[in-house]
């Protein structure tokens, strides 16, 4: 488990770095004032949650071509904390949007293809909670995770096809004004390595977690049904 | 593909003789509709604006709700294990179904379609033959990503909340294109709806295709 | 793969291994059956009869161990196996909005039985079941129910029958009617394994038996096969060392 405490180290000092330059820092934006800083948590959050979403695959992917039980539990972890991202990038957003924008939600193409994959996501973590006990749930998860990957490219080309709301602001998001000054680019990239080292050691810690919980599982059952 | 058709066959049998899913699905599309129309009240140019919405919507939530029968009936009786037990590729069982799937939907729009267009008073009678293409290119999509989910949910015991759980936001592009799509025909024919059928294309070919490799996995014991 | 020679076993299994949620269900379970045998199956409920018969029936993939079916190993050729094999479960497995006729003519359809119109009605006359041979299935009483799904296993001319408690919930003439027919079948030389609780109505044609308890296997001998005080006194002695 060296691996979990090196990557549990880098994760500490790189989100420690990277809020002090979130806090301190990184000058203040002209036009969006002190709220464009939540923009740094934002976006890595959502950069996070994609690698997550991408590890579920892979996890699922191994479960059913070669029965890895470690794929299976990747992809349960690796759905958990892909949510948790999603979440927090769903959360961040209107909380930044209210202030500029005035109002709490746009049909902005990014945004509303965040709230879908959220939403693929959290039906993966409900079957997983749901299903627990059933035979094959891992099999099925599998599926749904790789139907989820599988549907990202159409979805986001759906999406671009929505007018939205206000079709003026998406000019204006991170990638527009703002994003000059070095300092800011660079707090923005840490921000995001940070933020998915985070979710990669929160990833591990899971595994670790559900292993630990089905080594007890067999373990009880040995003990259950006599050691033959 | 010899049993693909024959359990294509003996689904429509089943139908047929008992009319449940059927006559569901129309029932419940028809309130829906109906349910949506007054629900916004749209003046004779809304509705005119609000009609492929409504049309798709009700054709996606209906349809998420009735395609969980399709496997229900495999359940009683141990049918699934005979249908597994017998010599044949598993992904015949999928296109069968998925087969069966795609003209319970066609079935439930022949009812939708002029209803809507009834209600609010959109002529669809000149793009019927477009109107048909993007229908078909969305039901083709649904019913290979349902068929392949509602296989799942079946021997699961949370099955009915969960089913529609987890289709509809994989539906979404479904939704959004068909809707789209449909608005440029009804304004211009096929031609304008470009961009939005290739999205339904894309996604009928993907998840038909996912839909056939993932199937034996979710079946097998 | 070539076709299984004359000595190869019906079906043959070594250290079968099967769990279900966590449970060991099968704990190694060996047998080999020849052709033209009848093996007896017994066990208290919850032993493992039904979850080792469904893997005789290739529904069920065991965890670990080694099965064959005619020689065939249905990992490799689950379709070429799955011919060799018929299965009667504790459910019909037939549609009960259909016929009797059209549920049979759907199997024959999927087993690509020849002259599948001829095969139905044989079946139907041997299973007693022409007259009704129209009516859904719905309507059908239990014994009918059961004769049914005997004649849908026996469309593709299995070598293999696998029956699970195929007395359960039988009437004494539903019962004598079975065991007919299975006599029947024993006769012709097929080759049956079934799970029951009392082997009495089948004892004239049961050539061994065998006892599972908690996943694991123990023959029975002494006496003839199916003599039913050698089995209940085996029974005893297995199931109430426990």
């Amino acid at each position: 488990m060296r691996a979990m405490r090196w990557l549990g180290l880098a994760t500490t000092v790189l989100m420690t770095v990277s809020l002090y330059l979130i806090f301190v820092e990184v000058p203040t934006e002209r036009e969006m004032g002190i709220v464009q800083r939540i923009l740094y948590v934002h976006a890595p959050a959502a950069w996070a949650a994609y690698v997550c979403f991408v590890l579920v695959a892979v996890g699922s992917v191994a479960h059913l071509w070669r029965g890895s039980e470690h794929g299976d539990r990747v992809a349960l972890a690796a759905g958990e904390v892909g949510v948790l991202m999603c979440t927090l990038n769903l959360v961040t957003g209107p909380i930044w949007a209210r202030p500029i924008w005035g109002v709490w939600w746009t049909w902005d193409p990014r945004l509303t293809m965040t709230v879908i994959m959220w939403a693929i996501y959290v039906g993966y973590v409900m079957l997983r909670a749901f299903g627990r006990d059933d035979d094959g749930v891992a099999r099925y998860a599998a599926v749904v995770g790789i139907t989820g990957v599988l549907a990202i490219p159409v979805i986001r080309v759906s999406v671009r096809m929505l007018q939205g709301m206000h079709p003026a602001v998406t000019t204006t998001r991170e990638g527009g004004s703002g994003m000059a000054d070095p300092t800011m680019r660079l707090t923005l990239y840490l921000s995001g390595i940070a933020m998915v080292l985070l979710a990669a050691w929160l990833v591990m810690l899971r595994v670790r977690l559900e292993a630990l919980h089905r080594s007890a599982a067999v373990l009880r059952r040995d003990i259950e049904y006599g050691l033959e | 593909m010899r049993a693909a058709l024959a359990i294509f066959r003996k689904d429509l049998r089943i139908e047929w003789r008992t009319r449940e899913s059927l006559s569901t699905l129309v029932v419940l599309s028809v309130l829906l509709v109906v349910s949506l129309a007054m629900a916004h009240d749209p003046t004779p140019t809304e509705a005119a604006r609000l009609a492929p919405g409504i049309l798709w919507a009700t054709v996606i939530f209906t349809g998420v709700l009735v395609v969980q029968r399709s496997f229900l009936v495999e359940r009683e009786h141990d049918c699934l294990a005979t249908l597994l037990g017998a010599p044949i590729d598993p992904a015949a069982i999928y296109v069968g179904k998925a087969l069966g799937m795609l003209v319970l939907l066609v079935a439930m729009q022949v009812v939708v379609v002029p209803l809507v267009s009834i209600m609010l008073r959109v002529p669809v009678w000149g793009v019927l033959p477009e109107l048909a293409v993007v229908l078909g290119l969305g039901d083709l999509g649904f019913a290979g990503l349902a068929t392949l989910f509602a296989a799942m949910t079946a021997r699961l015991r949370v099955r009915e909340m969960l089913l529609p759980i987890l289709l509809l936001p994989l539906l979404t592009p479904v939704l959004i294109a068909g809707v789209k799509a449909t608005e440029a025909v009804l304004e211009g024919g096929l031609p304008a709806a470009g961009e939005a059928l290739g999205v339904l294309v894309a996604f009928d070919v993907i998840f038909v295709v996912a839909g056939g490799l993932l199937f034996p996995f979710v079946v097998r014991d | 793969m070539s076709e299984p020679d004359s000595g190869t076993y019906v079906v043959e299994a070594r250290g079968l291994t099967r769990e279900y949620a966590g449970r060991p269900v099968l704990r190694g379970v060996e047998l080999q059956v020849a052709g033209g045998e009848v093996v007896a199956l017994l066990g208290p409920n919850g032993a493992g009869k039904t979850t080792l018969l469904r893997v005789f029936a290739l529904l069920l993939r065991p965890n670990a161990g080694v099965l064959r079916v005619m020689g065939l190993d249905p990992r490799r050729e689950p379709v070429r196996a799955r011919r060799h094999v018929g299965y009667v479960g504790h459910e019909s497995g037939c549609y009960e909005d259909l016929t009797a006729a059209e549920n049979l003519s759907f199997h024959a359809d999927l087993h690509g039985v020849g002259d599948p119109v001829r095969r139905v009605t044989e079946l139907l006359v041997w299973a007693g079941l022409k007259d009704a041979a129209h009516r859904p299935v719905r309507t059908y009483s239990r014994g009918m129910q059961q004769r049914l799904a005997l004649a849908r296993a026996l469309l593709h001319a299995p070598d293999l029958l696998l029956l699970d408690e195929p007395f359960t919930g039988l009437d004494r003439a539903g019962r004598d009617l079975l065991a007919h027919l299975l006599a029947a079948l024993a006769g012709d030389g097929h080759t049956v394994v079934l799970s029951l609780h009392d082997p009495t109505p089948v004892a004239a044609v049961v050539t061994r038996a065998a006892i599972l308890h908690r996943g694991r296997l123990t023959w029975v001998d002494g006496g003839s096969g199916g003599d039913p005080q050698a089995v209940a006194a085996a029974y005893d002695r297995v199931v109430g060392e426990a």
